[in-house]
């Protein structure tokens, strides 16, 4: 009987940090909401508003007289579907091999690959903007996407993974018509895979969509920017005006589409978490 | 893990030709082209560039100019500089709040959601969302929720006639508030636990229910001990990226790359924020790159350490084998 008291209570506790804490975690999205539809001396007012009394909705008209939005939008969008297509073809081009080609070295190239996992971002930033200094690519969109060409260790992982729990047999059926490894590749591991090719692209299209170091690095004029830049420059616009508003607007629109992206592919976002962060 | 060591009961006389003797060109041949981006990325933006690191950083470059070589002069000039002293102080002390603090709060909101919690899905959504928010967002918003006279942080405070401190001005205070921006996204890691913590196979608890064993001494000797590889695994990354925060540092306190301060009295100086402001803002790539590989050979001490402890507090299923 204790012991059914203490599991009760110990039930009750969990509901209660949980509902109070999720509550807790959803709260900035609504200040952020909120301080979108503020009027500025609204923004400075204490006690703070919590609901702008008109919601001044023209601040999202606003915004675009005086930030390139739809520039700024169409360069994150081509960087990032770009960026994705190339992930996508390159990781699974190299996770099939890892995953059901025998080769000699096979194992031992895997490992390197995977190595890079561990490699620290910073170890490697300034050589690789030389390189793209070098090649006449500093100020193009070309150093954000190109690499994206050349695989990537977590998604190799991811998909080697799945591929591998693909069953030998189809691949030996087709081989017995006659099909070349491209080929089975192509008709047989790529559309059974349907499932772990969303994770890897959700992935990407997140990463890409919210990074902001690389597009820092390489994009300095304004025309290029994605919109992480852009939603950092605002702040710091001159002209004599309060931008805060026009700020919350924007990441206002930043952060939509990633929430909407979640629960439109929940199931994608938390399985590639989750895979991602498994195993090492 | 690949090795599947079947001890043979019966001696056969031919031992089986190990794989490669088997292998067929046409396999060998289609494995490496399709290898062959993959490794080349290795090559182009990992292995070649971290010597190239290595090598820039005995030389003086501005990229305009042929590099100069200065032997370790820029090693030295590190630990007379008092900015780069500044931004090891800086990272070092968020590691040391930041990754015990997410560990052990993701673990325990882990636990309380691994009970067989009714609407999993909505708890799960709520704490995972603020982890997809990027990280410009994140610091707008908080920028202004922190703000010491009209942020909703405060005001609360206020009301209690608590002290209300000024989160992102007083150079005390910067750190934590950074930790705790960072915290609000840690639903990634809730998740990942989450996943671990309920992979653990019931009758492991039935077993010792039968034994008698109470709620404290489950968790200690059944759910810990088999998802330690997972916390281990999740300490190493949390580590490397930790040492490697620069995004909402940036967004928050700096203004243009060469812009001389990063937050009052440098107190928000992380270690790449400062090596991306001798690289990117003074082109001083020899230098930043001395930086690179300093962190560099640090974290991978660090990981290699950790590796090396694991053994003492980590248990893997294949163990013995």
């Amino acid at each position: 009987m204790g012991m059914k008291l203490q599991t009760q209570i110990g039930r009750f506790f969990a509901y209660l940090v949980l509902t109070l804490g999720g509550i807790a975690m959803l709260t900035p999205f609504f200040w952020l909401i909120s301080s979108s539809l503020k009027a500025p001396h609204e923004i400075y007012q204490f006690p703070p508003v919590w609901i702008p009394d008109p919601p001044r909705w023209e601040n999202y008209a606003e915004v675009f007289q005086y930030v390139p939005v739809f520039r700024y939008l169409s360069n994150t969008l081509l960087i990032t579907v770009l960026a994705t297509t190339g992930i996508v073809f390159s990781s699974s081009l190299a996770a099939y091999s890892f995953a059901r080609l025998r080769f000699r070295g096979r194992d031992a190239m895997f490992a390197v690959i995977l190595s890079t996992l561990m490699l620290p971002f910073a170890a490697t930033m300034i050589p690789v903007y030389i390189l793209f200094v070098k090649l006449g690519w500093v100020g193009t969109f070309a150093p954000l996407i190109v690499p994206s060409w050349f695989g990537g260790p977590i998604t190799i992982f991811l998909l080697r993974q799945f591929f591998r729990t693909i069953p030998m047999e189809l691949e030996d059926a087709a081989r017995i018509d006659g099909a070349g490894r491209p080929r089975i590749f192509l008709t047989i591991i790529l559309p059974l895979s349907r499932a772990a090719l969303t994770v890897v692209v959700v992935l990407s299209l997140l990463h890409n969509w919210n990074d902001f170091m690389a597009p820092l690095i390489y994009l300095q004029k304004r025309d290029l920017y994605t919109l992480a830049l852009g939603l950092n420059a605002l702040q710091y616009l001159e002209g004599g005006r309060d931008w805060t508003h026009y700020v919350m607007v924007m990441a206002t629109m930043m952060v939509a589409p990633v929430v909407i992206a979640y629960f439109l592919a929940q199931r994608a976002f938390v399985e590639g978490i989750v895979l991602t962060g498994l195993k090492g | 893990m690949q090795t599947t060591a079947v001890p043979s009961t019966a001696v056969k006389p031919t031992p089986k030709p190990r794989f490669w003797q088997r292998l067929s060109f046409e396999e060998t041949f289609w494995g490496w082209v399709f290898i062959i981006p993959a490794m080349l990325g290795f090559l182009f933006f990992h292995f070649g560039p971290v010597l190239a690191s290595l090598a820039l950083s005995f030389t003086s470059y501005d990229i305009i100019t042929a590099p100069r070589w200065v032997g370790l002069a820029n090693y030295q000039k590190l630990v007379t500089d008092d900015l780069w002293i500044r931004s090891v102080e800086v990272t070092l002390r968020y590691v040391g709040l930041y990754v015990p603090s997410a560990l052990i709060a993701s673990y325990a909101i882990a636990m309380l959601m691994a009970r067989n919690i009714r609407g999993i899905n909505l708890y799960r959504t709520m704490w995972y969302l603020p982890s997809v928010v990027p990280l410009v967002a994140s610091a707008v918003i908080w920028r202004w929720a922190l703000h010491p006279e009209f942020g909703p942080i405060n005001y609360p405070l206020k009301v209690m006639g608590l002290p209300s401190p000024r989160w992102l001005t007083d150079p005390n205070w910067i750190i934590p508030s950074l930790v705790f921006i960072s915290l609000w996204g840690l639903g990634n890691t809730v998740l990942i636990f989450l996943a671990s913590i309920k992979g653990v196979s019931p009758s492991l608890y039935e077993a010792a229910e039968v034994d008698g064993a109470g709620p404290w001494a489950k968790f200690r000797n059944i759910t810990l001990p088999m998802t330690s590889s997972i916390i281990f695994f999740q300490l190493i990354i949390n580590v490397i990226n930790s040492f490697q925060v620069f995004g909402v540092a940036y967004v928050l306190f700096v203004t243009q790359p060469s812009a001389s301060s990063a937050g009052p009295n440098n107190a928000a100086l992380f270690y790449v924020l400062y090596m991306f402001r001798n690289a990117f803002g003074y082109f001083r790539n020899g230098y930043a790159s001395s930086m690179a590989w300093v962190l560099f050979v640090v974290i991978m001490l660090l990981t290699w350490l950790l590796f090396y402890s694991q053994r003492k507090w980590v248990y893997y299923e294949t163990e013995g084998k």
